[in-house]
């Protein structure tokens, strides 16, 4: 996974509440046996029409936007299914850190194993960042993931909460199947344990 | 020692590892698999040179894209869905876990496999790349989607890394009135607290209404915890979750039997233990409900009228003037005078046996609206077969519904049953989603009983006024 420290770039608002996994990837895109090459059906229902031609006022199909790396939205981002298929096709586009009041609690976990950053603010700075974006390209965004702030383009900070061993894993990019096989001794004496309290699970 | 929850004593009983931040590798007792978020994880296994760690523990089923048409052994259609489910099938026997292909009349909807085949016991933990997982919550288990790459971690591990959640009591008091059913019961707490409201939380559901309900209705109410936000439901197992468990194939025998139910006695929450949230629901004052919107949170009494975008507050008025758009529906305009013109019956949240015959009481003897498209998507191959003995197929085909072969189906039309543009269904599954049920299709998430009412009027339907 890629390592995530710094990104600096343009902010997409997408005020809407509720923003869910089948707003984000259609399931029509869910059966591929693949992750990659999701980007180009993110957000596919609100993004194009039935012909697949773009529609214009849809904030990713705007110029100023095309190219963001961030996206500022309302509450409840990611809610919905667990489909892991939201990330891909999130991060195969480009995005690499999602803004929000809240997150659906699949989404987010699922995010951190794709290299995005959700980060969660109180309604008041969702509300200046989101103006923010608002903007165009030339409003863009800092997020440090090392120092916890997400910086507008005026110079606000916005201090950010995140649990202190997903962050040590996304900015070092670690496979955590990994670091969970290097406790197969714990998992040896736990199973042999609960064998014998609860031998017939 | 300190007043535990339910949560708090299963949670324990399956910590691997706690680091010092509180992050917990947690143990898992079982392994749902299906064939839409599992693939790339098997591979992943594959690349790394991985094995399945517990495939005694893990089952596979395939259930998202397989045809539910009487023809369906002549193979699927759809290329990307053939491959799809031969990937399944590929991964299940060259990694050694438990399988039911579509062959099979054990095959269905994995949330309904599970319970069915008694792979789902009290205090375990279950997960699934589904979201639904969180049906299994119904027998004090404490059971939740993951994402692909925690099924791969699952699949290489048996163990998720995971902190703990919150707790949340959900009651429910009292009885139910007539009509009412344990779907109106969970889209009502939605209705309460929103689709965010759970967030961070897992839900005890307790109280005298959810204790009446049966195992199924049970399972109803636990599956549509994570339309709430909730990371997992859970309801104390009782005598009636026992004898549910009690003779199926997977569920322990003898001895083991015995001692397996002297440890779910243990199982329930303490006197004191402490919620970090509890909301209350009086079960008389429980309606049938129905969606209006594209949100589970957006619903309502069937007695009431389409709300006006105008009387909600914050970003939720703007989402609601999107959906009144999308649902082509007019703020004012009564529930009961909109229009159907698809009725689906099925899905995970309400395809058991005990929603066929809720929904068939309502329409024996009786013919569906003329024009109408009915269906009946039974969850599980024994449940169609156990439907077929009781004779409720008969009455569901003499009303004119089609009577189809099990799988997730119309729920969220990764198969070929779909709503097309514009058309408006009554539904018994658990998402109201834009395009859930197709391109532009319109969803009205209601009961089985509200669904048949549907069927035969042609538009949502007070389900009391035809008792």
């Amino acid at each position: 996974m890629e390592k995530f420290t710094t990104v600096t770039g343009i902010a997409a608002p997408m005020p809407l509440v509720n923003i869910d996994t089948d707003m984000i990837i259609p399931k029509v895109f869910l059966k591929t046996i693949k992750r990659s090459g999701l980007g180009v059906n993110l957000f596919d229902e609100m993004r194009y029409d039935r012909q697949g031609n773009e529609i214009p006022d849809f904030v990713l199909n705007k110029p100023a936007y095309r190219d963001a790396q961030i996206i500022v939205a309302g509450d409840n981002f990611g809610c919905g299914s667990s489909r892991e298929h939201a990330p891909w096709a999130l991060a195969d586009f480009g995005i690499k850190s999602v803004i929000s009041t809240s997150f659906a609690d699949i989404f987010y976990n699922n995010c951190f194993k794709n290299g995005i950053l959700p980060i969660i603010l109180p309604q008041e700075a969702v509300d200046v960042l989101m103006k923010d974006a608002e903007k165009g390209a030339n409003a863009r965004m800092e997020i440090n993931l090392e120092a916890q702030t997400v910086t507008a383009s005026d110079g606000q900070v916005f201090a950010f909460e995140v649990d202190a061993f997903k962050k040590h894993c996304l900015m070092n990019g670690l496979d955590d199947i990994g670091l969970t096989m290097e406790k197969a001794a714990s998992i040896d004496s736990y199973e042999a344990k609960a064998g014998t309290l609860r031998p017939w699970v | 020692m300190k007043a535990r929850t339910l949560y708090d004593k299963i949670w324990d009983d399956h910590v691997v590892h706690q680091a010092e931040d509180g992050t917990c590798l947690l143990y898992i007792d079982r392994h749902l698999v299906h064939e839409v978020t599992s693939p790339q994880a098997f591979e992943g296994l594959r690349m790394t040179g991985r094995k399945v760690r517990a495939p005694e523990k893990t089952i596979a089923v395939p259930d998202h894209n397989v045809p539910t048409t009487l023809d369906r052994a002549k193979g699927i259609d759809n290329e990307e869905s053939r491959i799809q489910v031969d990937a399944l099938d590929k991964n299940a026997k060259d990694f050694g876990v438990h399988y039911y292909p579509v062959s099979d009349v054990r095959q269905g909807i994995v949330h309904i496999v599970g319970p069915e085949q008694g792979w789902t016991l009290p205090g375990m933990t279950v997960v699934c790349g589904d979201s639904h997982t969180a049906t299994h919550g119904a027998f004090g288990a404490l059971a939740h989607g993951i994402g692909t790459s925690e099924v791969e971690h699952v699949l290489a591990t048996q163990t998720l890394i995971q902190k703990k959640s919150k707790n949340m009591k959900v009651e429910i008091t009292g009885k139910l009135r007539p009509g009412v059913t344990a779907k109106d019961i969970t889209l009502s707490v939605i209705g309460a607290t929103g689709t965010a409201g759970g967030t961070g939380y897992v839900i005890e559901y307790c109280g005298e209404a959810i204790r009446d309900l049966s195992m199924e209705g049970r399972m109803t109410v636990c599956n549509m915890a994570i339309e709430g936000g909730a990371r997992a439901g859970l309801i104390a197992p009782d005598e009636k979750t026992y004898d549910y468990c009690k003779g199926r194939p997977h569920a322990p025998k003898g001895a083991a039997w015995e001692a397996a139910v002297a440890y779910w006695k243990t199982l329930f929450s303490d006197e004191g233990a402490h919620f970090d949230k509890v909301i209350t629901l009086k079960g008389e004052d429980i309606a049938p409900v129905v969606t209006w919107g594209t949100s589970p949170e957006d619903v309502l009494p069937i007695t009431a009228s389409v709300p006006a975008p105008e009387s909600f507050s914050g970003g939720k008025v703007e989402a609601a003037k999107r959906a009144l758009d999308y649902m082509g529906l007019t703020a004012g305009q009564k529930l009961t005078d909109i229009q159907i013109d698809t009725v689906f019956i099925g899905s995970c949240t309400n395809g058991r046996i005990e929603d066929l015959r809720a929904a068939a009481a309502i329409l024996k003897g009786k013919k569906i609206k003329d024009g109408m498209r009915a269906m009946v998507v039974p969850g599980s191959g024994l449940v169609r077969a156990q439907a077929e003995e009781e004779g409720l197929a008969d009455i569901f085909k003499e009303a004119g519904f089609e009577w189809r072969l099990a799988g997730c189906s119309m729920c969220l039309a990764m198969n070929p049953d779909q709503l097309a543009e514009g058309e408006r269904c009554a539904s018994t599954s658990n998402r109201n989603f834009e395009g859930r049920q197709g391109y532009k299709g319109r969803t009205h998430l209601v009961s089985p009983a509200m669904a048949a009412a549907a069927a035969i009027t042609g538009h949502l339907t007070d389900v009391r006024e035809m008792m």
